[in-house]
């Protein structure tokens, strides 16, 4: 039996570029805070647009109460890497930040897995100082994903000693319980996104200790006919049919049968990423949003989506 | 009379820019189609162009190796068959030649190109730091897939170029990274970093940054690093050497560059953001194009009260219709389904007509290539998206 989605601790999200990553973050975040759960969503690409989907001011480092029960932050791996010192070290290092600011872009270029484990170790920090309820992750895209939750393997691998070693411990405890950390990858009904998916379905139980937790499948078309009706619609004479509106019909027929087009060519990847994804993965669907494509509101009704979804 | 200078014209198609350029680089954020435009425009350019055309693709889709009729390819160049074209019902002029980016490999190639003996060269490729830098280094897959295409160029085997660039997190990465990488090999930071394989001895100016490094990654791991960047600095006149002539061929005259973007906000603005950043750059920017657009018709005059009618008077125009279409109640249902489905689509039509108006400012070429309905799974099909974006 798997974890409710929205008990788990802490959620990555990911997917291949342009299928609404952020999108389903925030709504995953913004649902668990309207649930009373006291939740924290993170962003890790630096692009930088989690603000445009609260419309809020931009979103830094430090976390912010952008709605009620929601916080947001913004990673920045040098001030993880400053918070962490302060919180280790317990030296008076705060003065000698300066000298360390200059090095760390070197050090975090240089030794592979430090930008990634300052990343997902921040997130982990708060899950176990239990300082959320929910901590939401925009995570980095489908080919970047396993290279970041591995990261504290590859550390314990290459590092035999020091602090941060040390620290690979707990994180991989956290990481590996499904009552913990979840997975969700994010996919649209198209060939090139089921194909990653299905992909990263794999690479995550081969790479990582990490559990996947859901697959939602953005901007899935509505289906106009049924059966019959599709041969009614084919029936359909347009100039009788524009006699009788008294208008213009032929775009309006060659629309609906490009949305029956899309939606049935969609279909075909839709119905692979179900066949071919582990039996009993969580499958939620999300519907394409015609009237509004970005902001709080697109944010506020993948929300009540995700929700009907999930059973709230 | 004497003789007037008269400028060259901006190219005003892709037709003409392909045609004009050596390197087309197709970029843009993710999902937005980059991989099939630069394989559709290379596949026009070797049919109507002629010449030695090479696709260079970093995305290992197997769709786009098989509709190019082929089983594969990989890091070295291979290609299409004729008997593809002859299947797509053409002829084509030129040949049309594809290879992939293979990071880990292009970089064992450049250790081997540049690396001052045998002994280094092993070292290196030896060495458990190289693999995870070479693959997770952060610009490593920009650099070694802009430095792949100039060697390519540079060996001048191919009359045109079209490569689709990395997925980076920020658009702008790969055309920073060969700057980036000479930067990085003569920098002071890793000369520090080299000091103790070198002497033993800690300089003082290393100091607070070996004391802090050292108390998070430990001296064993630091030393590994140490080491390998030590070999790695004896390649350093020649990788230096080498991000600076990369750099020189991005700018070139015939280097151009093609923005892809959807209509949607996200790709946009990543659009928008790139334009200006090689604008900022004196780089060139060939053209636009906006990928997945909705047919134009969608926003017909008449169509929106036309939708309209049809769903708010569905059941009395299923009345007019012959019986022979079907019984009224369905028919009022498809003709209120059919209305619905058109006001929703046109409500995008309208936002993709508003951005793409914002986008068309700028640049001298703007290609619109309609929503296919169908995946692309041949040369045909290929063929067909380049059509519409040659005109």
């Amino acid at each position: 039996m798997t974890v409710d989605l929205l008990d788990r601790k802490v959620l990555f999200v990911t997917g291949k570029g342009g299928v609404g990553k952020t999108t389903i973050a925030a709504s995953l975040a913004l649902l668990a805070a309207r649930h009373g759960k006291r939740t924290l969503v993170g962003e890790v690409d630096a692009k930088g647009n989690l603000a445009d989907f609260f419309e809020t001011a931009p979103i830094r480092f430090k976390e912010r109460e952008v709605s009620p029960n929601l916080w947001a932050m913004s990673m920045d791996t040098e001030e993880s890497l400053k918070e962490y010192l302060s919180l280790q070290l317990k030296v008076p290092l705060v003065a000698r930040l300066g000298p360390l600011a200059r090095t760390f872009d070197f050090v975090a270029n240089a030794a592979p897995g430090v930008k990634e484990i300052l990343t997902i170790g921040k997130f982990l920090w708060e899950v176990r100082q239990r300082s959320y309820d929910l901590v939401v992750v925009d995570a980095v895209a489908t080919g970047h994903i396993t290279g970041q939750l591995a990261a504290p393997q590859a550390i314990q691998e290459l590092v035999q000693v020091g602090m941060v070693r040390d620290q690979t411990g707990w994180m991989l405890d956290i990481l590996g319980d499904p009552a913990q950390t979840g997975a969700v990858i994010v996919a649209a009904p198209e060939e090139m996104p089921v194909n990653e998916t299905l992909e990263l379905v794999d690479k995550l139980r081969s790479d990582t200790v990490v559990d996947l937790a859901a697959v939602v499948v953005n901007r899935v078309l509505p289906e106009l006919f049924t059966r019959s009706e599709e041969e009614i619609f084919d029936r359909l004479p347009a100039d009788a049919l524009a006699e009788a509106v008294g208008g213009p019909v032929q775009p309006l027929l060659d629309g609906a049968q490009l949305a029956v087009t899309l939606r049935r060519t969609r279909g075909v990847h839709l119905a692979r990423l179900r066949d071919e994804l582990p039996a009993g993965t969580p499958l939620l669907y999300v519907p394409y949003l015609f009237q509004r494509s970005h902001g709080a509101r697109a944010t506020r009704q993948v929300a009540e989506h995700l929700g009907e979804e999930l059973g709230y | 009379m004497a003789a007037k200078k008269v400028p060259a014209a901006a190219p005003q198609s892709i037709e003409q820019l392909l045609a004009t350029k050596e390197i087309v680089i197709h970029c843009g954020s993710g999902g937005v189609g980059k991989t099939t435009t630069a394989a559709a425009a290379a596949a026009m350019a070797a049919v109507h162009h002629g010449g030695k055309v090479l696709v260079l693709t970093v995305d290992p889709a197997r769709r786009l190796a098989n509709a190019l009729g082929l089983e594969a390819f990989g890091n070295h160049e291979t290609q299409v068959p004729p008997a593809a074209f002859a299947e797509a019902g053409v002829e084509p002029r030129g040949e049309l030649w594809v290879a992939m980016l293979d990071t880990k490999q292009s970089w064992d190639d450049l250790i081997h190109r540049h690396a001052p003996d045998a002994a280094t060269r092993d070292a290196i490729l030896a060495n458990p730091l190289y693999k995870n830098i070479t693959g997770r280094f952060v610009q490593s897959h920009d650099y070694i897939a802009m430095e792949r295409l100039y060697e390519i160029h540079a060996s001048g085997t191919y009359d045109l170029i079209v490569v689709d660039t990395p997925p980076t997190r920020n658009a702008i990465d790969f055309l920073e990274a060969p700057e980036r990488m000479a930067d990085f090999f003569s920098s002071r930071l890793l000369r520090w970093l080299t000091v103790p394989a070198r002497s033993r001895v800690l300089s003082l100016a290393s100091k607070p940054f070996y004391s802090v490094a050292d108390r998070i990654l430990g001296s064993k791991f630091l030393e590994d690093i140490a080491e390998f960047f030590l070999l790695f600095q004896t390649m350093y006149d020649g990788f230096v050497e080498r991000a600076t002539a990369v750099t020189r061929t991005l700018e070139d005259k015939r280097t151009t560059f093609v923005v892809v973007s959807t209509l949607e906000s996200a790709p946009v603005r990543e659009a928008e953001f790139f334009i200006e950043a090689l604008e900022e750059r004196g780089l060139h920017l060939g053209a636009v194009v906006l990928n997945k657009v909705l047919p134009a018709w969608f926003l017909e005059k008449g169509t929106t009260t036309a939708a309209k009618t049809m769903g708010s008077e569905a059941d009395a125009i299923a009345e007019k219709l012959p019986p022979s279409v079907g019984p009224p109640d369905q028919v009022g249902r498809v003709l209120r389904e059919v209305g619905e489905s058109f006001l929703n689509f046109q409500v995008v039509a309208k936002r993709e007509a508003e951005i793409r108006a914002e986008l068309s400012a700028s640049p001298e070429v703007v290609a619109a290539v309609p929503y296919f309905d169908r995946d692309i799974t041949d040369l045909a099909g290929l063929l067909l998206l380049g059509e519409q974006l040659w005109r």
